[in-house]
């Protein structure tokens, strides 16, 4: 158990004689799996000299798994080069060997053992209505599970839009009263990474990022990595030329449909979407919803579900000769309920630093935890 | 008498939470167990009022791991109710994102979440690479990566990985539990295999994305398909694009025939005695699926409709999935409260509240006698059925058709067992393989089926005609199915003034994981358990094999709610 945490990469490797020239190498190999450009080999060197892989807790709530089916579509990297050479997920009991109290321990002993060391990943979110009966794990209810684990966390990512803002359950009526984890957990630092699901490489993204850089990346005013969520499906569409030039999609399979026209008046919401659909596209670029003939549905953008139909275009957004603010169309799409929330992640700027030495890391981070709804 | 009762919770390697408890007698068998659902998200119940051409986006939701399966479900529904059909084309892309899910799923089962309970990671470590390299060109002589070399390296990487301390997914679990009987050198082999399929599974799914857009949760349509398909154009599917198709399905063949399969039976071989093992009802239910003629004529289906009771593969029994006398379920032991008098009801008359009368939580035991499980019980005539891939194979093989015959049969042979090894936990492993390579060469044949309809010149994929609400009856109501890889999956809607009056869904993995029924007949998961011998009760490997076998799906089982909408029941904690 104590060598767990403590013995790091080199250190595994050296001892089963791999000398240093081939250490470079693997280093080299693995940037190159990361999709990071090669001056960062050194970055690479000195994480797995100096790191431990961190361990990773995986929670799963009232959700449907299309988080972690899409993060081991991941091409760069790999999800087995997350999962064997850069973190040591300890705990997910969709891919765990073991079962029942087995896992359960692994759990329990991770939080006891290892406090403020490890990283909590939350799929899916927790029913808050009636006690929580709607969720239970081992006979305990979701939201316990989660309030007890990321009391000890270090940081929490939030996969997709059920743990980030609520998703299909949380939909009109909601009738868990599920809800996402920012609203819940408090005092720590959450990375949202809406979708339904997220992009692959926008997962193994954002988690190779805090692992190489020893720091959260920089969040919007809900949470997201900016990196990522920080223009519109509609800036970078394909079809963006047609919206532009007036030439539409009237009908399902009509001649502009075979042309590739834009899909506004088909009810697309790329307009209001921020996601990196159209530029990194998804499977390793092979296509995007708009890019095989459907509108987007808006699956990263708070309460998407509730701003349907789907097929009704949207109102609000100028047509083509006048640019729009990604602000107003912000507004438009967000609503009021976006006041509260960006309150809420208002404060995260501050709080980037994570995995450095003590000294930076910020204050806050490992305390104030005791006022969990 | 004993009463040891061995608590299973979280199953894992499963989609979604499930439980399970099992009684053992004195000498550590099982006698009786409990399957229960702990999960519950109102699905149905949010789709009430909403625009049915949406429906499908909400149901896809429901599970992530069989992605498109309830979106599939779903447009049939509303196509069957508004009264319109789909273009031949939009049929075909149908089937092939179908298939490709049918392959990438079951590989995926097979290597992620099933393998565990067959291969020991650990004695991997004591395998001899040379030996490895041997057995493994014995066991698939064209699978190319298979050299000492390759087997060297994979042994360091794990050797690497043990001995950092940090197990992860691996920490904890049952390594050198005496039910595991591998060989050390086949345990490497498979390891090597699950970290192929990894690699594997990610390209299969590029053609979800090629006809929806993207995977997890691509696009469909009411009425036909959104991807448009203009062989001129850089801006629709045209060559490019298929070709694409065409060679991801290629690659999918040499993966089924020479990984998944060979990997299949060389462990299957192994274990002989899951034969004896995991039987359970012994009642099969399909809807069948695969239209080759349209939706309407399910004698042209590739997987034939059907049900076959108490074994007998002489007769598979005629299924409608709208006999109101047919297919009905029961909450006599759910955490659902029925209108009163009212014991079971048809889809179409469905109504549910949520009732949880289970101990509050944390707690370490359910009741069986009373209720204990979000799933409901559907019953087909009042039978406990189980579905899904040996529910098919046994009503494509009972049904006579040449295809099924001649796989079954192979494997059969080379295994040297009867076709009654099928009624068990390996056969119901093994059954998921064998439809895996139906499903992986009509995968060819159904592309080849599009390419031939569009050198006829039939290019359209969607119909139109109805897509306008102001086009539809002020009431109509719609039932709409697939064969989910997990098994049968119908959806019925009820549509009123252009909108979602009533939705029901009966999901695969509710048939298998269901609770008791009001006659005290267990579902598929606790039938199966019974009378399996547990060599360590505190390591329930062997509840791990016949559950596994069945491949759960949570998320899809408990998602149920009723029609008759308004506001949930007041819950009172015990």
């Amino acid at each position: 158990m104590d060598r767990r945490l403590r013995e790091t990469t080199y250190e595994v490797l050296s001892r089963h004689g791999v000398d240093r020239r081939r250490f470079l190498r693997y280093c080299t190999m693995i940037t190159a799996a990361m999709g990071l450009p090669s001056s960062m080999v050194s970055q690479v060197v000195q994480a797995m000299e100096s790191k431990p892989r961190i361990p990773v807790i995986w929670l799963h709530g009232l959700e449907c798994t299309c988080c972690s089916e899409s993060f081991i579509r991941s091409s760069h990297p790999l999800a087995q080069d997350i999962i064997l050479n850069m973190i040591s997920l300890d705990y997910d009991d969709t891919l765990q060997a073991a079962a029942g109290h087995q896992v359960e321990e692994i759990r329990r002993r991770l939080i006891e053992e290892h406090p403020g060391e490890y990283l909590l990943a939350v799929e899916g979110n927790a029913p808050t209505k009636d006690g929580g009966v709607y969720c239970t794990v081992g006979g305990q209810t979701f939201l316990d599970v989660l309030l007890e684990t990321a009391e000890h966390a270090k940081a929490i990512v939030a996969w997709g839009s059920c743990a980030s803002n609520g998703c299909v359950q949380a939909a009109r009526p909601n009738p868990t009263g599920a809800r996402p984890v920012h609203e819940l957990v408090h005092g720590k630092p959450v990375i949202n990474v809406p979708g339904c699901p997220p992009i692959a490489e926008v997962m193994t993204g954002v988690l190779t990022y805090v692992l190489t850089f020893d720091r959260l990346p920089e969040l919007d005013r809900f949470g997201r990595p900016k990196m990522f969520y920080g223009h519109r499906v509609h800036d970078k569409c394909q079809r963006r030329a047609f919206f532009d030039a007036g030439q539409f999609v009237e009908q399902w399979d009509d001649e502009g449909a075979r042309q590739g026209w834009c899909l506004y008046k088909m009810g697309c919401r790329g307009p209001m979407t921020y996601n990196s659909c159209s530029s990194i596209k998804w499977n390793n670029g092979v296509s995007f919803p708009i890019g095989s003939g459907h509108g987007c549905i808006g699956c990263s953008e708070n309460d998407f579900w509730d701003n349907g139909p789907f097929y009704q275009h949207l109102a609000g957004v100028p047509l083509p000769g006048v640019e729009s603010t990604p602000d107003t169309i912000g507004k438009i799409a967000a609503g009021a309920a976006a006041v509260g929330v960006a309150a809420h992640f208002g404060s995260f700027v501050a709080k980037r630093a994570l995995f450095g030495d003590k000294e930076s890391k910020p204050a806050d981070a490992t305390k104030d935890t005791g006022d969990e709804a | 008498m004993s009463t040891q009762r061995v608590v299973v919770d979280p199953i894992t390697r499963i989609e979604g939470h499930l439980r399970v408890e099992a009684i053992l007698d004195d000498s550590n068998r099982i006698r009786d167990a409990v399957s229960s659902g702990t999960m519950w998200r109102g699905i149905e119940l949010i789709l009430e009022g909403r625009d049915p051409r949406d429906a499908w986006a909400f149901c896809e939701r429901i599970c992530g791991v069989c992605t498109t399966v309830h979106a599939l479900a779903s447009v049939r529904a509303v196509e069957d109710a508004i009264g319109t059909r789909v273009p031949v084309n939009a049929d075909i892309i149908r089937n092939i994102m179908f298939l490709t899910q049918y392959v990438q799923d079951h590989v995926i089962h097979f290597y992620h979440l099933h393998a565990l309970d067959w291969v020991d990671i650990v004695s991997a470590l004591k395998a001899d690479p040379r030996r490895t390299s041997e057995l493994a060109q014995t066991v698939s002589p064209h699978w190319p990566k298979s050299s000492p070399g390759y087997f060297q390296d994979l042994l360091g990487t794990l050797k690497t990985f043990v001995e950092s301390g940090q197990l992860g997914l691996f920490d904890n679990a049952y390594w050198g539990h005496p039910a595991y009987k591998l060989p050390p050198e086949a345990n490497l082999m498979a390891v090597a295999h699950y970290l192929e399929a990894l690699k594997w599974q990610k390209e299969i799914i590029k053609i979800h994305t090629v006809f929806g857009g993207k995977n997890p949760h691509p696009n469909y349509l009411v009425g036909g398909m959104a991807s448009a398909i203009a062989l001129e154009s850089d801006h629709a599917i045209n060559i490019e694009r298929l070709n694409m198709v065409r060679t991801l399905i290629t690659d999918a063949i040499q993966i089924v025939e020479q990984l998944y399969l060979p990997d299949l039976l060389a462990i299957a071989s192994f274990y002989p005695e899951w034969t004896q093992y995991g039987g359970g009802l012994g009642n099969y239910l399909c809807y069948g699926d695969l239209p080759q003629a349209g939706i309407d004529d399910p004698s042209k289906f590739l997987f034939p409709r059907g049900a076959i009771l108490d074994r007998n593969l002489s007769e598979v029994l005629e299924v409608d999935p709208r006999d109101p006398e047919g297919i009905r379920e029961e909450v006599a032991h759910s955490w659902y409260e029925y209108p009163e008098g009212q014991e079971a009801l048809h889809p179409w008359e469905g109504t549910t509240k949520p009732n949880y009368t289970g101990p509050k939580p944390p707690y370490e035991q359910l009741d069986e006698q009373g209720a204990y499980s979000w799933l409901k019980s559907p019953r087909w005539k009042g039978h406990a059925m189980e579905v899904g891939p040996l529910a098919r194979m046994l009503v494509g093989y009972a049904s006579g058709r040449e295809e099924f015959r001649e796989v079954v049969g192979e494997a059969l042979g080379r295994l040297k067992l009867p076709a009654t090894a099928l009624f068990s936990t390996l056969g119901r492993t093994a059954a998921r393989g064998l439809e895996t390579r139906l499903a992986v060469h009509w995968l060819l044949a159904e592309y080849d089926r599009l390419i031939a309809n569009l050198k006829a010149g039939d290019t359209a994929t969607a119909n139109t005609e109805r897509w306008e609400p102001s086009t539809w009856p002020a009431e109509c109501r719609g039932f709409g199915f697939t064969e989910a890889p997990r098994g049968a999956l119908g959806h019925w809607v009820t549509i009123r003034d252009g909108r979602i009056a009533a939705y029901q869904i009966v999901v695969p993995s509710t048939w298998n994981a269901s609770p008791r029924d009001s006659r005290g007949q267990h579902g598929a998961y606790e039938a199966a358990l019974l009378g399996t011998p547990m060599a360590r009760p505190d390591q329930p490997v062997e509840i791990l094999r016949t559950i596994h076998s069945f491949d759960p799906c949570l998320a899809c089982a408990s998602h149920v709610i009723g029609p008759d909408g308004g506001t949930l029941a007041e819950i009172v904690i015990r």
